[in-house]
């Protein structure tokens, strides 16, 4: 029996000692190497007093590094909370507060940008700084891991709030082994995956490649974040490496496709590509599909609250252009619960309702909220005879008649922009209440040309500079709107409301 | 040309000089956002389609190198 994902790491580590398990440019390490190296940064928490099921905070950009001082937290027994080193000060802080970890671990250099802002109470590791000669006693490491339950957490990941403070959903180690037991099962995945990682460490599909190099040895492949902007240079690493499996934002994929580059690229050892985190356009899709005839795609759908994703679709017919690509089914040890306004379950084809999950997969719930836990965590409507908590997306979608499911939109204002899920509310304060650029604004999102959308009210126009480089300081660039649109008066409602609809609609004519 | 792209480059980052002497890759000045961003706005601005296999950092490291690679296109 296995309660900690840490256990499947020391499995791996006996067996494949000498196997690469992290790429990163041009440096790799093995799995003996990565294990040594891990259980230094848990030696090291452990010497700084930090007690067991404490969040320590991971301030590092994509790297051997952050990848063996992850592993570190997990073995000290404590859980990660990956920041995203080009997050403004600002936000940081915000996170900071929310969640006090105990020790943030960085370099002299990368830590400069927030080094002002961290809390005397907050203990930091220092990866460059530190002598890392000392003995650990490994045992003794791990003897501190017995104590660990399997729903004691082993990460935080956070996502936008709207209130201007993002959510720390907490997820436990149990839901991991879940959606990778599924996952393995499913594709039947052996030890050989190469894994071209291209999300950045704040991503729960980088969480799920640490847990495919824990579980299955898998090669994790480190693809530069600034070439992001680059596929020709992305796809020439992923040949170079004979990468064999991708799990990625189609944000990405959508840009090869549009720049036909798979024609110059022929990716001949690519066997599995997962997608997830927004819709991928089926045209784009097929562009994929036609290049690539033996990769088996997979569209996967879920929220981080549920631990990466709840139901998949192997893709395995032709799809027309013009038809959205279904989200399919639930995964194994999953229930989706299509629910109305009246919570009543949904099962005919073409009605929609708001997706709610059951399950092993669900999250602790969100760090230090519990108003925020309590309301998207709640006891199924349909159970009434004992407490059993479902999770309440807020994704509206229906079953075609295939019993597929399809994808419709969204209850509230939350798009999900270049894989990031953004909550539009969550601008719009930070632009009229906490930097009152503005008396009063509206954020919409033009689906087609992926832009966030901004109309003010204001006697004269405000330079999109000006915006950008205010907006900037508070909140990271995937928020900062595109398109801004002066209006001496902004349309309302019947209720004297700003009339949101109205101008969705107009941008997404 | 060159002003044309210096404004466009002052939209996307207002906080950064195009100015001086430097790798905008290797000095932080353009991340994959902005990349992004400008490729559109060089296109809209000079209406033309930039091949996928020209989107790589070393034609985007100077307002030299973008003039450059504007030039393959027939934009001057």
């Amino acid at each position: 029996m296995k309660v900690s994902l840490i256990e499947l790491f020391e499995e791996t580590v006996r067996k494949y000692p000498e196997k690469t398990a992290v790429i990163d440019k041009d440096r790799t390490i093995n799995f003996a190497d990565l294990h040594k190296q891990a259980l230094q940064i848990a030696a090291k928490i452990i010497r700084l007093g930090v007690g067991q099921n404490r969040p320590v905070g991971l301030f590092l950009d994509k790297s051997i590094e952050s990848v063996y001082a992850n592993l570190g937290i997990l073995y000290a027994g404590d859980f990660y909370m990956n920041l995203d080193i080009k997050t403004p000060a600002e936000r940081i802080r915000n996170i900071l507060q929310l969640t006090e970890p105990a020790v943030i671990i960085s370099t002299s250099r990368q830590v400069k940008p927030i080094a002002a802002i961290i809390p005397d109470t907050v203990q930091m590791i220092l990866l460059d700084e530190e002598a890392w000669d000392e003995e650990v006693d490994a045992q003794q490491v791990t003897r501190r891991l017995s104590s660990i339950i399997d729903t004691d957490p082993s990460c935080i990941i956070n996502t936008s709030g709207s209130t201007g403070t993002p959510k720390g959903v907490v997820l436990n180690h149990k839901s991991f082994f879940d959606f990778i037991d599924w996952a393995i099962d499913t594709f039947h995945f052996g030890d050989d995956l190469v894994m071209g990682s291209l999300s950045p460490i704040v991503f729960d599909i980088y969480s799920f490649e640490l847990c495919m190099l824990m579980a299955k040895a898998s090669t994790l492949v480190v693809l530069p974040a600034h070439l992001a902007a680059f596929p020709a240079k992305i796809l020439e690493v992923l040949e170079q490496h004979q990468v064999n499996f991708l799990f990625w934002v189609p944000t990405i994929m959508v840009n090869i496709a549009n720049m036909d580059l798979l024609s110059a690229f022929k990716l001949d050892s690519l066997q599995t590509v997962w997608f997830a985190g927004e819709v991928f356009p089926t045209k784009q899709y097929n562009y994929w599909h036609h290049h690539l005839p033996q990769t088996t795609f997979a569209n996967l759908y879920g929220p981080i609250e549920i631990t990466l994703d709840c139901t998949y679709y192997i893709i395995n017919k032709e799809i027309p252009d013009e038809q959205p690509l279904p989200i399919g089914y639930p995964c194994r040890n999953t229930d989706i619960l299509v629910l109305d306004d009246e919570d009543r379950l949904v099962s005919q084809p073409h009605v929609e309702g708001e997706l709610c999950v059951r399950g092993t997969s669900l999250a602790m719930g969100y760090y230090n909220n519990p108003e925020k836990t309590a309301a998207a965590f709640v006891q199924n409507p349909l159970n009434k005879a004992y407490p059993e908590t479902i999770y309440r997306t807020g994704d509206i979608v229906c079953y075609d008649e295939e019993g597929l499911i399809i994808f419709k939109g969204r209850k509230d204002n939350i798009v999900k922009h270049m894989g990031y899920r953004t909550d539009l509310g969550e601008i719009e304060h930070v632009i009229i209440n906490t930097l009152k650029l503005v008396k009063n604004g509206c954020i919409v999102y033009n689906q087609a040309e992926k832009q966030i959308t901004l109309f003010y009210e204001a006697e004269q126009e405000i330079q999109a500079a000006e915006f950008r480089l205010q907006i900037g300081k508070v909140l990271p660039k995937y928020m900062i709107p595109t398109a801004f649109h002066r209006l001496d008066q902004l349309q309302r409602n019947a209720n004297g409301k700003i009339d949101r609809l109205f101008y969705k609609k107009q941008v997404n004519k | 040309m060159r002003e044309k792209i210096l404004e466009i480059l002052s939209t996307i980052r207002p906080e950064c000089d195009f100015t001086e002497d430097v790798d905008f890759m290797e000095a932080g000045l353009l991340d994959s956002y902005d990349i992004v961003s400008l490729v559109t706005n060089l296109e809209i601005t000079f209406n033309f389609r930039i091949n996928g296999t020209d989107v790589v950092p070393e034609n985007f490291t100077s307002v030299d190198t973008i003039i450059a690679m504007l030039g393959k296109y027939g934009v001057h």
